[in-house]
């Protein structure tokens, strides 16, 4: 892949290697007596790691000047594979911590490994590990192809491909020494904030570069939701992350924030990197993957206009639906709840616009587990976005807050659309970014979309389950007046629906495992194909049509 | 000019895009945060609130770094069955000096704004080292480490100092006999353990909390500061109308 660098694009990236290598060093012996210390060693060393690579191939002949009549394609192989280890990793750590609240001598009495450490080595590794690398290797490929333009260099791909990794490895070996701010989906503590900032930027300008130079008037939709997605993100993250370190030798901050407003920012943050992370991102996946997949047009322009406006608006209205009851003032948790019921309409319009552009192909459906992924994904982001609705609403909230249900409803968006789309788009890409006639055994696709579709299921139905007793149990009074059961009544009856929660996750992992198994081996040993589409910028692509007719 | 006239054309400029994107996912954040900080009722007044000592917030950054609020709130809202369950509802007030605030968003364990002084020191040294052997169906993991594992005292001032700069009114002699104080908060019978009360007030609770006096523990400074959670004021069993703030 470094063969593929111009000599001064090689001169450039052992120059940011070096400063990032200085970087590393500087907060080495800045926090050498901290937990700090070891995370500038692991930048030092990946850095120099990189210096070396490209130093074995440095004198490998230029690439010929005919790469700039194709796209430039290497971040996102690169990028799928990267999401692809990071979800087997973030599936398998998920797992052992559902095993955990059945068996918890699962920790095996050490600091690093307890529920508390390896929960956020989960969510990070699937959220910004397996999701964002996924959207990272997907927004290029789409950006070109949908812009009719390569992209601006082939330097900054991968500086914001490996700066974010380095990102992901930075947060979860954290988090295992127990360097973490404690705020839900935003642990990292501020020099790892402040690195992902530097990461957001550039990827961003390459997102404004490229459309600079398009060749088609119009920006498509899958645009739409990438950059609303990186610029959103970015927002919510630099206000939420504010802080204040004890020294700059020490990773530990405080937030500039306190108690009802730190409360209310975290939720505005934490549910918006929900709504721009794994909605409007994943959503960008979807106009492009499902209608090339399915070969048809997507159903409707006006609807994907209402639906992304109506998702840009009203989500960052909705995060104080995770506060009602709570000390956080009325007027808030009621402004909350009425935008979070207001959200299904674009919610169900961009899932009724996915299923809709289905029509004409459903055989395509029935036959093609790679589509199936897709449609799937439509259906549960519908029935997710109406759940979330529901539960926003006060009194629904009052049962369900605190409870497995939460837990529930997040799975059912997580496995069942964020995961499912990037599958089913995985699968579509695949094939032809390494250009093949398809994945190595179309056999196995079709096994891990019942892993996944069946692990789904299971686990949803068990956080149902569990989450509604436990809220029942903990509101029942007996006829006296008193609370009818303890803490520990419900705990105890918790426990059958962990397990079935255990093992559903482990279907998804066999699934993840079986997908990762497929990729490696096609990419090893695929046949390659004889004409692979959208590799050059001559056509149009075939299946896209959302721009309004002229 | 119809609207998807207009968004016809804007959808063929990207800064202009941008720009809408932008300004559009604004609005939200814009009124919902930017009023708690202007709007006086958004906080309660409680004269009576405290600081938490050095000890304790060591001990807070241990629950913080443990990822406790994983499994345990500290928020119990205004339904009846969490008031007779855990006691009066969470005001804002409480959680003034909480930077960041822990208010959680799960319960796999019970809520723990009110646990303070609800169980003796020693009963929370034998749950944590092994919650199994004081609750037998409990599935929460063991931190056995905190008894053998020594306090980091040397950054303390270093802590409070940034706690300051954040808005935590510490003073000058609090921050630099931060290491001194929690030393003798745990170790009543010490010459550093007078002034600690004379700096943070006489609620202030002085006593050897792992069970020996004489070594500085992480369990110490996490069982300090579970035996004050919801005791840095007492502003929430006051009648509602003693209060500033909030009716």
């Amino acid at each position: 892949m470094i063969a593929h660098l111009t000599r001064s694009e090689r001169q450039g990236a052992i120059l940011i290697s070096v400063l990032v290598a200085l970087f590393g060093l500087t907060l080495g012996l800045l926090g050498r007596n901290d937990p700090l210390g070891i995370h500038g060693a692991l930048v030092f060393i990946c850095a120099v790691a990189v210096v070396f690579r490209i130093g074995h191939d440095y004198y490998a002949p230029e690439p010929p000047d005919d790469r700039l009549a194709h796209y430039y394609d290497d971040p996102t192989k690169a990028g799928v594979v990267l999401a692809m280890i990071w979800a087997v990793i973030g599936f398998a750590v998920g797992d052992w911590a559902a095993w955990q609240l059945v068996y918890p001598d699962l920790t095996f009495g050490e600091g690093w490994s307890s529920f508390g450490r390896i929960r956020p080595v989960h969510t990070t590794a699937v959220i910004f590990g397996f999701g964002g690398n996924g959207l990272i290797a997907t927004s290029f490929y789409v950006l070109q192809r949908t812009s009719r333009a390569r992209l601006p260099d082939q330097l900054s791909p991968w500086f914001v491909l490996l700066g974010y990794n380095l990102f992901c490895v930075l947060a979860v070996t954290g988090y295992m020494m127990g360097i973490t701010q404690s705020k839900e989906y935003a642990e990292p503590e501020w020099y790892v904030d402040l690195w992902l900032v530097v990461v957001r930027v550039v990827y961003f300008l390459i997102y404004l570069r490229t459309l600079a130079r398009r060749k088609e008037p119009h920006i498509y939709v899958a645009n739409w939701y990438y950059m609303a997605f990186i610029l959103v993100v970015a927002m919510l993250h630099i206000v939420n992350n504010l802080a204040v370190p004890i020294s700059f030798g020490s990773a530990k901050s405080y937030s500039l924030f306190s108690g009802v407003q730190d409360a209310m920012t975290e939720w505005w943050y934490g549910h918006n990197a929900v709504a721009f992370l794994l909605t409007a991102g994943f959503l960008g996946m979807m106009y492009y993957f499902l209608p090339m997949r399915a070969g048809r047009p997507i159903f409707s322009y006006r609807m994907s206009i209402i639906s992304f406006w109506g998702i840009t608006f009203f989500y960052m209205w909705a995060g104080s639906h995770h506060l009602h009851y709570t000390a956080l003032p009325q007027w808030v948790q009621t402004l909350g709840m009425t935008f979070s019921l207001m959200l299904l309409i674009p919610s169900w319009a961009s899932a009724g616009n996915a299923l809709m552009t289905l029509n004409g192909a459903w055989h395509k459906v029935r036959d093609d587990a790679t589509l199936r992924f897709m449609m799937v994904a439509a259906v549960f982001y519908g029935l997710t976005t109406f759940e979330g609705s529901f539960m926003a609403i006060r009194s629904v909230n009052s049962l369900s807050h605190y409870t497995d249900w939460t837990i529930g409803h997040v799975h059912a968006g997580a496995l069942g659309w964020v995961a499912m789309i990037t599958f089913g788009s995985i699968y579509s890409l695949v094939p032809w970014l390494w250009k093949r006639d398809g994945m190595y055994s179309a056999r196995l696709v079709e096994a891990h979309f019942w892993c996944a579709l069946a692990g789904t299921v299971v686990y949803v139905f068990a956080m149902w389950n569990s989450g509604i007793i436990q809220g029942l149990m903990w509101r029942t009074y007996n006829e006296s007046g008193t609370l009818a059961y303890s803490f520990l009544d419900s705990l105890i009856a918790m426990r059958p629906y962990y397990i079935a929660r255990a093992t559903g996750g482990l279907l998804f992992l066999i699934g993840g495992c079986i997908g990762a198994y497929n990729l490696w081996k096609t990419i090893a040993v695929g046949k390659p194909a004889v004409a692979v589409p959208g590799d050059a910028p001559a056509p149009r692509p075939g299946g896209l049509a959302a721009q309004p007719a002229e | 000019m119809s609207l998807f006239g207009l968004h016809y054309r804007l959808e063929r400029r990207a800064i202009g895009f941008v720009l809408a994107i932008i300004a559009v996912a604004s609005i939200g954040g814009l009124v919902e945060i930017a009023p708690l900080f202007t709007i006086h009722q958004t906080v309660e007044d409680a004269p009576d609130m405290r600081l938490y000592t050095p000890l304790e917030l060591a001990g807070r950054n241990i629950y913080i770094r443990e990822g406790c609020y994983a499994c345990h709130s500290q928020m119990i809202r205004t339904l009846r069955d969490e008031v007779d369950r855990y006691g009066p509802y969470s005001l804002a007030v409480e959680s003034k000096y909480d930077h960041p605030m822990l208010w959680g968003s799960k319960r796999t364990g019970p809520d723990l704004a009110r646990i303070g002084e609800k169980y003796s020191d020693e009963w929370h040294v034998k749950h944590l080292n092994n919650p199994r052997d004081v609750v037998p169906v409990s599935i929460m993991p063991t931190y056995g480490w905190l008894l053998r594992t020594e306090l980091r005292t040397d950054d303390l001032s270093l802590h409070l100092r940034a706690q300051r700069t954040v808005g935590v009114p510490y003073t000058d002699d609090m921050i630099e006999n931060a290491a001194r104080d929690a030393y003798g908060q745990a170790n009543p019978d010490s010459p550093q353990a007078e002034s600690v009360g004379r700096r943070y007030g006489k609620e202030t609770t002085l006593r050897a909390f792992d069970g020996r006096p004489t070594m500085l523990t992480e369990m110490d400074a996490l069982v300090a500061y579970l035996q004050v959670l919801g005791r840095l004021t007492m502003a929430a069993q006051k009648p509602l109308a003693d209060l500033g703030g909030r009716r």
